[in-house]
């Protein structure tokens, strides 16, 4: 088994959605959870506020600095993820998919790193 | 058979088999070199009966001493893979299924398609990375750097090694086809004479007769196998004397390989008994109705286009379409089915244009188009062929003195 983070990719410079819209999407991505949940695939969820409420904490010399925003000041941000685990890639990118048309956003698939690979 | 011809027919069928015994395509590399270089040691007069059994067995062998050498949990685990077959026999062959999986693990669409091309080629068709290089008109390091990436990408995401369930299947086979038809065509419409890009396309036959093999029933694969057989026996009539290209309704017929239109005619009727057509089984059959008698039955191309384009609705069908179009009901009509046509970048659209503009008796505008067209190609046997095409227009256009 291995563990894949399902990034959703939000455009945050897009128009908001009604409440009907968003409620809806909630109503689909939380379906899909609790398939995954069922499948024993779930490891976590979470959706995100917007970068707007980011803050980032640098080390600098035994020490840190904080700035306002995300890493980067891109329209695409990291709006929420799940965590899944899955036998291979392929088994991921079907849940991908299933989140992708759920979510109506793009998904990025990245396997965690369990440490077994390095060379 | 001499140990290089081997080499060549068994690398990609051995390392296939390895990677499912070690779990690891990285390490069924190493393992098969190892063996190929001790067979260049042993094998001084002739190959044992069962080459590919022999690599086969010794890779194991040596990858089994490596493997206890070393003790990283890659090794472990390549270990415990071994060790955990215990119904596998001592003397153990190449197994055609492994090369299906290495196929679609190599064609995966979570891999870029070029580092698909370049890994299908390298692990299944046993090029090395100067000739794979040399046939794309790369360098070096950027298909070796293409190649590594793509290895560390299926090791690290977990893409799988195997064949894809019914359920997913036409999706990832599509991807298998689209890759030999690429190598094929990158091979077929590159300039003559050279001989790297002509081993592409038996390249991407060889490894479509293989799929077909494994696929019997996939009849999009047979149709594949057919369209390339049917267009690489063209091949020879499709350069002049002094390597300018010859267009279809020009080419000395007598030139074609009658062996490979016999086999792609006996394989699209295969596909006709099947009745699923699909893109490939199509193209097949208008290769097949170009190269049955002694002329192109432009109306029965013209019927088959029609469903390819209900198939796939591209602008690239629209356009091959219209030189049908245009032998059936004349080239005003074939130029209104381009007109509206959007492929920035497409030298074979103003191509057509011209062509049409030309019979049409429109020299200034075929002119015109010419010029685009010849300004937007890439390839020097086809830029040739289009200058020579605006030259002869020019003459006809200019006063006599």
């Amino acid at each position: 088994m291995k563990q894949y983070l399902l990034a959703v990719q939000l455009d945050e410079s897009a128009p908001p959605e009604s409440e009907e819209e968003v409620q809806a999407m909630m109503a689909r991505t939380g379906k899909v959870t609790d398939e995954m949940k069922a499948a024993g695939s779930w490891v976590f969820v979470g959706g995100l506020q917007h970068s707007h409420a980011s803050t980032v904490v640098r080390p600098a010399n035994g020490t840190t600095t904080m700035t306002d925003g995300p890493f980067a000041e891109t329209k695409e941000q990291l709006g929420g993820f799940w965590v899944i685990q899955a036998d291979d890639l392929d088994q991921a990118l079907a849940w991908a998919s299933k989140c992708a048309l759920a979510c109506g956003q793009p998904i990025e698939v990245r396997p965690f790193d369990d440490g077994s690979r390095r060379r | 058979m001499d140990l290089d011809s081997v080499y060549r027919a068994e690398y990609g069928r051995c390392v296939a088999t390895l990677t499912r015994l070690l779990g690891d395509i990285g390490l069924a590399e190493e393992a098969v070199q190892d063996a190929f270089a001790v067979a260049v040691q042993k094998w001084d007069e002739a190959p044992p009966p069962n080459p590919g059994a022999w690599i086969v067995t010794t890779a194991r062998n040596r990858a089994i001493d490596r493997l206890r050498r070393e003790s990283t949990r890659e090794a472990r685990h390549a270990q415990a893979l071994l060790l955990h077959q215990p119904d596998e026999p001592k003397e153990v062959g190449p197994v055609r299924d492994d090369q299906l999986r290495m196929m679609f693990t190599c064609c995966h669409p979570a891999l870029s398609p070029l580092a698909q091309t370049a890994l299908t080629l390298r692990l299944l068709g046993g090029l090395e990375v100067p000739e794979i290089a040399r046939a794309y008109l790369v360098p070096e390091a950027t298909v070796s750097q293409r190649i590594v990436r793509a290895k560390k990408k299926i090791r690290d995401a977990g893409i799988p090694y195997r064949v894809p369930a019914a359920a997913e299947l036409p999706d990832r086979l599509a991807s298998v086809l689209t890759v030999l038809y690429l190598v094929f065509n990158e091979g077929y419409t590159s300039t003559s004479g050279e001989l790297l890009r002509t081993d592409l396309c038996l390249e991407a036959i060889r490894l479509a007769r293989a799929l077909a093999e494994l696929m019997p029933d996939e009849p999009e694969v047979i149709g594949l196998l057919a369209l390339l057989l049917l267009t690489e026996a063209r091949r020879p009539a499709r350069v002049g004397p002094s390597g300018e290209l010859v267009v279809l309704a020009e080419q000395d017929r007598s030139r074609w390989n009658r062996e490979l239109i016999a086999e792609g005619h006996e394989l699209v009727r295969r596909c006709l008994r099947r009745a699923q057509p699909g893109p490939y089984q199509l193209q097949a059959a208008i290769n097949a109705v170009h190269t049955d008698g002694p002329a192109t039955d432009w109306e029965q191309v013209l019927a088959l286009y029609d469903q390819l384009l209900q198939h796939t609705p591209t602008p690239i069908v629209v356009l091959n379409r219209a030189v049908a179009v245009a032998e059936v009901h004349g080239p005003a009509l074939a130029l209104a089915t381009i007109e509206e046509l959007d492929l920035p970048g497409y030298h074979l659209l103003p191509a057509a244009r011209a062509d049409l503009l030309t019979r049409l008796g429109r020299t200034a505008d075929a002119v015109a188009a010419y010029d685009e067209a010849v300004a937007l190609a890439t390839n020097d046997t086809e830029r040739t062929f289009l200058e020579a095409r605006r030259a002869r227009l020019s003459a006809r256009e200019e006063p006599r003195s």
